[in-house]
């Protein structure tokens, strides 16, 4: 594949296109959620879709997040393919009893009988200033419901791949956007299709250590590993992808590789993700580790308004660097 | 004249054949309950259960106006819509079991009844969880052109919820085929309407979101069909919402532990005289539409019913434990 046959896409774009994409290979498939139509999305995903699939299809709904995400759930029950769009996480949690006491429980309830077919994207991070009640990250705690999937696209190519194979997917999956990521661009060629959900991916390889994370801090990680390869340390990145499911696989064939792990999250420390795949580490190699699994994660606060307080909130390149260096040097 | 005889006569023996299947229908929720509750003492049922005596009249006038093509989605006070629907008196006490031939694996229980060929959508037992999903079934029927109602039974209480707003707004704004039943029995397990609405003209309320309403003596069957009757006529007319408010009284407790301490044995007396069964029994007897020997019959091959369905759930099997953790996801993938 050649560059002039690959084709510039922001992360807005690529999920815009794996919408209309969608919308055109299956009639069942239908976006639904707060200002998606005549806005155009309050990110701008949906920009431009009500003109090309009418308004039935782009259904604006009012601001009712239990109601439309459990209509949702109704009409996956019913035989549709819905996008349900929460504008962010935070709003979520006035739906979290359709999806944590419905979509994730149907199939389990009955026995077997019905299935939840349903995708429902949100926008999620902090970083933007935006203060406790628009700077949640929760992906990680949506995925300790058995039940749903939770997806964590970073790059373009999963922002632009992985809806299809969420839409086809037979029970309710959770796609979390960093609202970070939205004008981030990427390289992809035009026939990009759909990628897998169930694995993570080594964006980079180093023996010295594995650093485990997922989201925008992916690209901090990867910011901080160009950093170390400066100064001779080898640092392996890997993006998570799908938080449930978790692949541990990879992280743990990673591990045994670097003998070191950190994990960076955006979330917070207690009670986490970063928490549980330290616990899989430990469960899994800990005989290959030469020193203590480590976490950087976002300070323990609602998220502050003030610039350098939520700076200093959240996981940043420099610390990921020193705590790496730290890691490093003081081992093995 | 010979004609017009006949005609005559074959309309009183369908409704003598209708009232009989009325009766016989609302028996067979009262008997089932009354095993329920003597299973629940002998701690063959565990968990959370609910009955429904003196509200049957409700579960059989509504699901008489539906056809097989309806969907419908009810709360953890379900035995009766269930059986009524459909589901062997068998597989739902198998389920209360919690037997692996229960119509939910033994994965659901009492709350949680379902069955995907007879498009009953369980036994919910989120107070209001399940009018969303009744919305979205409405929902997706409107977008497959399918002429389908989707019927959602709800109590009072439910009414306090936001759910229920929000799906009384999307139901009219969106013009959806769903019925919405409220079986307004007075009580919020101990908590009386008038302490939990500053209005308690809940038809009002649904009619507030222009959704077409009507409140309707829950305690009498006739009165309960004719109202769905016409409200899933309308529905199927012309597209739109319809709120039934049915008006009654739960005789027993609201659950298994329920020390009753909200209301008076008085009040439940008085209710008592209202029941759907006795009162339609006396009717159909009054009307020379009911002989003793019908109802003995009836009695009879309910009696015999509910005994093989206990026979059924004694003789059915444990499942594995290696099958813990099926159905949290799909074992098929789908196109
Ligand atoms: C959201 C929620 N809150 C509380 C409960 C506990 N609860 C179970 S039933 C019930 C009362 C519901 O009353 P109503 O809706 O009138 O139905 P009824 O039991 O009278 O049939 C309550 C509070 C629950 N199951 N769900
Ligand atoms: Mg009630």
């Amino acid at each position: 594949m050649t560059n002039d046959v690959m084709q510039k896409l922001t992360y807005r774009e690529a999920v815009r296109e794996a919408i209309r994409e969608a919308m055109k290979k299956d009639d069942r498939v239908f976006l639904m959620g707060e200002d998606v139509g005549r806005y155009g999305g309050c990110f701008a995903v949906s920009k431009g879709l009500l003109e090309d699939f009418g308004p039935t299809r782009i259904r604006d709904t009012p601001l009712s997040e239990s109601g439309f995400v459990g209509a949702g759930i109704g009409a996956a029950l019913g035989g549709m393919r819905p996008i349900v769009e929460v504008m962010t996480v935070n709003f979520s949690l006035l739906a979290a009893d359709q999806i944590i006491n419905n979509a994730a429980a149907y199939l389990h309830m009955s026995g077997g009988l019905f299935n939840v077919p349903i995708v429902i994207r949100m926008a999620t991070g902090g970083g933007r200033q935006l203060a406790a009640q628009h700077s949640r990250s929760l992906e990680g705690w949506y995925a300790h419901i058995p039940g749903i999937k939770v997806l964590s696209p970073a790059t373009v190519e999963d922002a632009r791949g992985m809806l299809w194979t969420a839409l086809e997917d037979p029970d309710p999956v959770l796609i979390f956007e960093n609202a970070g990521l939205y004008n981030m661009e990427g390289m992809l060629p035009p026939d990009i299709g759909p990628v897998d959900i169930d694995k993570a991916r080594i964006r980079r390889e180093g023996k010295d250590i594995s650093i485990i994370s997922y989201s925008a801090s992916l690209f901090k990680s990867l910011d901080a590993a160009e950093i170390l390869a400066k100064e001779g340390i080898e640092a392996e990145v890997i993006d998570l992808r799908t938080l449930r499911p978790l692949d541990e696989t990879t992280f743990l064939d990673s591990v045994a590789r670097t003998h070191r792990a950190l994990i960076v999250d955006e979330g917070w420390r207690s009670g986490s993700i970063s928490a549980e795949i330290s616990s899989r580490i430990m469960e899994s190699a800990f005989y290959e580790l030469d020193a203590p699994v480590e976490r950087l994660c976002s300070a323990e606060v609602p998220l502050p308004y003030a610039r350098h307080l939520e700076e200093a909130a959240l996981p940043q390149v420099n610390k990921i660097a020193a705590l790496v260096k730290k890691m490093v040097g003081t081992h093995g | 004249m010979k004609t017009k005889n006949t005609g005559k006569k074959k309309a009183a023996a369908t409704n003598h054949n209708h009232a009989v299947h009325l009766l016989r229908s609302m028996i067979r929720i009262r008997r089932l309950e009354d095993k329920c509750a003597e299973l629940y003492t002998t701690t063959k049922i565990r968990g959370f259960m609910h009955l429904y005596d003196g509200e049957e009249a409700i579960a059989v006038g509504v699901l008489e106006a539906l056809t097989q093509d309806d969907a419908i989605v009810a709360t953890y006070r379900e035995h009766g819509h269930a059986l009524i629907r459909g589901l062997s008196a068998g597989s739902i006490l198998a389920e209360m079991y919690g037997k692996q031939e229960g119509c939910s694996r033994g994965r659901g229980g009492s709350m949680h009844l379902f069955d995907d060929k007879l498009r009953f959508y369980g036994g919910n037992a989120i107070v209001g969880g399940g009018l969303p999903i009744a919305v979205g079934l409405a929902l997706a029927d409107k977008m497959q052109q399918k002429k389908r109602v989707t019927c959602c039974f709800f109590g009072d209480g439910a009414v306090a919820e936001g759910e229920f707003h929000e799906s009384m707004n999307l139901a009219a704004l969106w013009k959806l085929p769903v019925l919405f039943v409220c079986e307004n029995n007075l009580y919020a397990m101990g908590t009386a309407l008038k302490y939990s609405q500053s209005n308690m003209d809940l038809a009002g309320k649904a009619a507030s979101y222009d959704v077409a309403s009507v409140a309707v003596d829950g305690m009498d069957v006739l009165a309960v069909e004719a109202a769905a009757q016409k409200a899933t006529e309308v529905i199927r007319f012309k597209g739109e919402p319809f709120f039934l408010e049915c008006q009654t009284y739960r005789f027993r407790a609201h659950s298994m532990y329920d020390a009753e301490l909200y209301r008076t044995k008085a009040e439940v007396d008085e209710w008592k005289k209202r029941c759907p069964i006795a009162t339609f029994t006396q009717r159909l007897k009054n009307e020379g539409l009911l002989s003793d020997a019908d109802l003995e019959k009836i009695e009879g091959d309910v009696a015999q019913e509910i005994n093989e369905a206990v026979a059924f759930a004694e003789a059915c099997t444990w499942e594995p434990l290696e099958d813990l953790t099926r159905f949290v996801y799909s074992e098929r993938r789908m196109s």
